[in-house]
Formats: C-alpha cells, sequence, structure tokens
C-alpha cells in the first residue's frame, strides 16, 4: 500500500530544470533594481493606504505628500466601529464565505470522484459542459441567472450568494485534475478489500487530497469574501450587506472622510491577506494548476 | 458454462452499477450547475428575442432587440470602449506580467518576497483597490500627479475626473491588479523550459536576446497563448472594476459592454434588451474560445 501512495519521483532536480546561472555584476544590480521598483509600484498603494487610515483626514491630502503619519491616530480604528455597521457586514461575510467554502469543497470534490475515478457513459461529455462554461463569462449570463434567482425567491436572502458561489465548476475541476495523479490501482485494490465506491472517496481520496483541497478551500473563500458583484446584485437590505458592499455605501455615505474610508478599507483587506500568508503555498499551486490546464 | 449472453448482461449490470454509483456523485453539484448555470446560459438565447412588461411577462419580438442594438448608440460606445480597454489591458499585462516572471526566474535574493507580494493586489477586494486608486489618482492633491508635477510635467491629466484620462487610469490599476496572477502562470510555464536547452544555446556563442527568441518564447508559446486567451476574455468582460472606480464616467468615457448590460437589465428591468447585449458578450468570448482552440490544434499538429 505504502509504496502506492508516494506518488512518483516524475519531477527533475530543480537544477536540471530552471535556467540559473550566476549573472554578471552588472545585470545583477539591473535586476536587483527593476525587482525593487517593481515592488514599490505594488506596495506603495497598500503602503498609502495603511499610512492614510491613521492621519487626521486633514492630513491625507497635504502638499507635499507626507508619506508617514508622524502623529498616528489610532482612534480611526475605534471610530469606525460606531459611525458604519461593521459588525453585521464582517459578520454575514463570515458566514457567507464558511458556508459557501464548505458546500464547494464538498461537491466539487465529491462530483471530482466520480469524473474521475468511476467509468459510465456519457460521462466525459458532462465533463466538457463543466469545462466549456468555465469560458463563458458569468456576466453575459447575470441577468438570466437574476430571473432564475427571482422565480426561486432567492433574491435578497443569504441564499442567493451560496447558490451562486458553491456549485462552480473550478471547484470539480481543481479536485479532477489532482485526483487523476491518484494510481487507478489504488482504488482497485480497495475496490477487491471490498471497499465501496463511497468509502474509497471518504477513507482513500479525502486523506490523500488534503493539499488541493487546501487549495480549492483558500481560492473559494478568497473569492467569497471579496465578491463585489454577487452581492450587489442579491442583497438589498442593509443588514444582509456583506464587507464590500458595506464598505462601498460607507465611501458614498462619508466621500469626504478619507481617513475613515482607507480604515475601512484596511478592516476589509486585512483578514483575507493574514489568510493569504498563511495558505500561501497552497493558493499559488491551485492558481497554477487551474490557470495553465484549462 | 457461461454463455456469450450472460456475459454480455453481467456487463450490462456493471454498466448500470457503475452509471448510479457515478450519478450519485456527481448530483449535489451537477443539481446547482444546472439550475444555476447551464438553465440561464441556455434561457439567455430565449430572452434575447423577447421583451418585458413590468409585470415580468415576455412576449416574443423576434430580431427586434437586435435591431434596435444596431441603431443604439450607448452600445456602440460601450462595444468601442470595451475594445480600448481590451487594447490597451492585453499586451500590457501581457508585457509586464512576462517581465517580472523572466525576472523571477532568475537566482536573485527577495524573488520569494516578491512572489509574495505581487499577489496583493489580486487578493485584495475590487472596492478597497478602486477607493486607493482614486485616491492616489485625484487630479489637486494626489501622490501621483504630484510626482508628475514633481518631475516636470506642468499640466498632469485629471484622472477619472476627465474623459480623456478616465480609461487610461482603469488601465493602469486593471494592469496593476493581474499583473501577479499572470507572472504566476509565466513562471510556471518557464520552470518547463529545460534547462539542457539553455546550455545547448549558450555553446553555440547564442547571446542573452538571441536565447529569449530562440529558446524562451518557443518554449512559452502554449502558456503565451493560453494566458492571451484569458487576458482578452477577462478584458470583455471587465465591470466590477469600472463600477467601482468610475461608473462608467465621466459622461460615457468609461461605459463597458458587462455594464451597459447591468445598466439595462438592473437599473432599467429590460431583461430582454439586456439579454440581447449579453448575446454579443457571449459571442465574442465563444469567438475568442472557439480561434484559441482551432490555432492551438493547428499549431501542435
Amino acid at each position: 500500500m505504502t509504496t502506492l501512495l508516494q506518488t512518483p519521483p516524475s519531477r527533475v532536480a530543480d537544477d536540471e530544470l530552471q535556467p540559473v546561472r550566476r549573472l554578471s555584476g552588472g545585470r545583477r544590480v539591473l535586476g536587483y533594481l527593476t525587482l525593487g521598483v517593481a515592488a514599490v509600484v505594488v506596495l506603495l498603494p497598500f503602503y498609502w493606504m495603511v499610512m492614510s487610515s491613521l492621519k487626521s483626514n486633514n492630513d491625507v491630502f497635504t502638499v507635499p505628500v507626507q508619506w508617514i503619519a508622524t502623529d498616528p491616530v489610532w482612534s480611526n480604528y475605534l471610530d469606525i466601529w460606531s459611525k458604519s455597521d461593521m459588525t453585521t457586514w464582517l459578520g454575514n461575510t463570515v458566514l457567507l464565505s464558511a458556508v459557501v467554502t464548505l458546500l464547494q469543497v464538498f461537491t466539487g470534490s465529491f462530483a471530482a470522484y466520480g469524473f474521475a475515478k468511476v467509468r459510465f457513459p456519457g460521462r466525459d461529455v458532462l465533463f466538457l459542459a463543466y469545462i466549456g462554461t468555465l469560458a463563458v463569462p458569468w456576466q453575459s449570463y447575470m441577468v438570466p441567472q437574476f430571473v432564475m434567482m427571482s422565480k426561486l425567491q432567492l433574491t435578497d436572502t443569504l441564499w442567493a450568494i451560496v447558490a451562486l458561489q458553491a456549485f462552480g465548476a473550478l471547484g470539480v475541476f481543481l479536485m479532477k485534475q489532482f485526483y487523476e495523479t491518484v494510481p487507478d490501482e489504488l482504488i482497485d485494490a480497495a475496490r477487491i478489500d471490498g471497499m465501496s465506491e463511497y468509502g474509497i472517496y471518504r477513507r482513500i481520496m479525502l486523506p490523500l487530497s488534503v493539499p488541493a483541497l487546501a487549495s480549492l478551500t483558500l481560492i473559494t473563500l478568497v473569492t467569497t469574501w471579496n465578491d463585489y458583484l454577487g452581492p450587489l446584485l442579491y442583497l438589498r437590505s442593509p443588514d444582509l450587506w456583506t464587507i464590500q458592499l458595506g464598505l462601498k455605501s460607507f465611501i458614498n455615505q462619508y466621500n469626504a472622510e478619507y481617513a475613515l474610508i482607507m480604515t475601512g478599507s484596511v478592516l476589509s483587506v486585512l483578514p483575507i491577506l493574514v489568510i493569504f500568508l498563511a495558505g500561501q503555498r497552497y493558493f499559488v499551486e491551485g492558481i497554477a494548476t487551474t490557470g495553465l490546464k484549462g | 458454462m457461461t454463455t456469450i449472453a450472460d456475459t454480455r448482461r453481467r456487463r450490462g449490470r456493471v454498466v448500470a452499477r457503475n452509471t448510479a454509483v457515478g450519478w450519485s456523485f456527481l448530483l449535489p453539484n451537477f443539481a446547482g450547475f444546472v439550475i444555476l448555470t447551464m438553465v440561464p446560459v441556455a434561457l439567455l438565447f430565449y430572452y434575447a428575442f423577447t421583451e418585458w412588461d413590468v409585470f415580468g411577462g415576455a412576449t416574443w419580438t423576434g430580431l427586434e432587440n437586435f435591431r434596435q442594438l444596431a441603431r443604439d448608440a450607448s452600445f456602440w460606445t460601450a462595444l468601442r470602449n470595451t475594445l480600448y480597454y481590451a487594447a490597451f489591458h492585453i499586451p500590457l499585462t501581457l508585457g509586464v506580467s512576462l517581465g517580472l516572471a523572466l525576472l523571477l526566474n532568475r537566482r536573485l535574493r527577495g524573488v520569494a518576497f516578491f512572489r509574495t507580494v505581487a499577489f496583493f493586489p489580486y487578493i485584495t477586494s475590487i472596492v478597497a483597490i478602486a477607493q486607493i486608486w482614486n485616491m492616489l489618482f485625484s487630479p489637486g492633491f494626489g501622490p501621483v500627479n504630484e510626482v508628475l508635477r514633481w518631475i516636470g510635467v506642468d499640466d498632469p491629466p485629471g484622472w477619472t475626473t476627465s474623459a480623456d484620462a478616465s480609461m487610461p487610469a482603469v488601465i493602469v490599476v486593471g494592469t496593476w491588479r493581474y499583473m501577479g496572477y499572470y507572472m504566476l502562470l509565466f513562471l510556471a510555464g518557464l520552470q518547463t523550459i529545460p534547462a539542457q536547452l539553455y546550455e545547448a544555446a549558450l555553446v553555440d556563442g547564442a547571446g542573452a536576446w538571441q536565447r529569449f527568441r530562440a529558446v524562451t518564447l518557443p518554449g512559452l508559446r502554449h502558456t503565451t497563448f493560453f494566458i492571451t486567451v484569458l487576458l482578452t476574455i477577462e478584458s470583455f468582460k471587465v465591470l466590477d472594476l469600472i463600477l467601482v472606480m468610475t461608473d462608467g464616467g465621466p459622461g460615457q468615457s468609461t461605459l463597458v459592454l458587462s455594464q451597459y448590460i447591468f445598466q439595462k437589465g438592473f437599473e432599467e428591468n429590460q431583461f430582454g434588451y439586456a439579454s440581447a447585449v449579453s448575446v454579443v458578450l457571449f459571442a465574442i468570448c465563444f469567438v475568442v474560445t472557439v480561434v484559441q482552440f482551432v490555432v492551438n490544434k493547428r499549431r501542435s499538429a
């Protein structure tokens, strides 16, 4: 059993693949310079966000720009809770992210097992239908989908967002990619031992696919947390708003409170940033799998 | 003694059982997928030929929506703006992300750090991003224009407040947001090019540029092609970035196709007409995908 579980040494050692040579002095400096500039370009807007969130409102736009908040106004981070409905928005977002992720991971991996390891007529055609819709932009069918949801009376409920996000083809695709790397011999051995397909899924496939499950979990979490369009279409009542909708309405309402707006932005970004940093490896692997083979 | 009929029957039973088991695995996801994705996609092609009254009833009007579309100046503006966005966003993002990937494929210190950082824009919510950039682009006192003045630009653009500069501002933010994502895909592609090819080129006396032309680019052909398709579809469907950053303005200077669908469908409740615009968006993305498929097939054949 254990030998079967080990993946074959298909990976060539790092040094054989990568065109890594030591760069000459001048080009080395140039490389670092470009890297430095690129890092600044990427990070500066975030730096500006954090700094502005710690300024008093009058200090956000000054000539010349104050790049450092000399006298940080930490009270912004207290005021935002009383001036906005942050608690409700964050609560809704956490709830939605958790439910959607659970459903997506379960239904996605379950269906992926059917596609990858059970042979039955029509399977491949069906899978093509899944893949085909990955190329169809949601924006092109959001109108009929809205009509559909209205008929099911799901609009203006949190269920609309669950329905929207939980059954995506992405989860099926990502998990199927992974399951196909598990050798059929292993599954057949378990079948001969009398294990049912559901048993194989639960006791062999799920434990084996923890890295892929982690990828899917992270990608789904980030997508659901950041989704703006879904909630914009479906959640009309303020007590159902997610953090993205809430932040946008806060911006519209207090459009001159620049410092507070940035405080709210920091709070909306922070949780997902922490999650991303914690599970970076899985996130990146998931993107590389779904991206390149899609 | 087993007869042929017997084995056939037994095989039939195995197939039937497998089919039942297979479907039971698919069903939880498939049910949701059919109701929420496949049915709406199918309905789209019916709705596009209908008109909706205030009570939510649809009447068949044939090609009327499309005839109206052909005369609709706002639709053409939206289509033109979408092409404008695509024409700059695609090559710009392609170039920047490839450049970054090549840089990161070197053994420099800080590469791992940058790979992480480059992903920040992609995982940050669009609302926060649009707000930050709107403030950075603020014409009077924003840091972008301040820097421009400092380096000697006397009359810096008004960015999102001016009809001429709003689309460039959106393009800059779009590229900034997605470059880390595509960089990662390029990086994955670069890792599959065997080092022996570079060594052979080096032995043959090829310079850096020649190695790039003769080894890197051909090795990345599949990746580049795939990324181009992703980028094209992404450009044509751009919506949330526009909605939160400029809301299509000033005037109609950043109105794009998806936003026009959004306006007609959800602000004016013209589901039929909005569906007709959606069919155009669908058709564009469909053609792009098919062309990719055909060209890719021909190339690898």
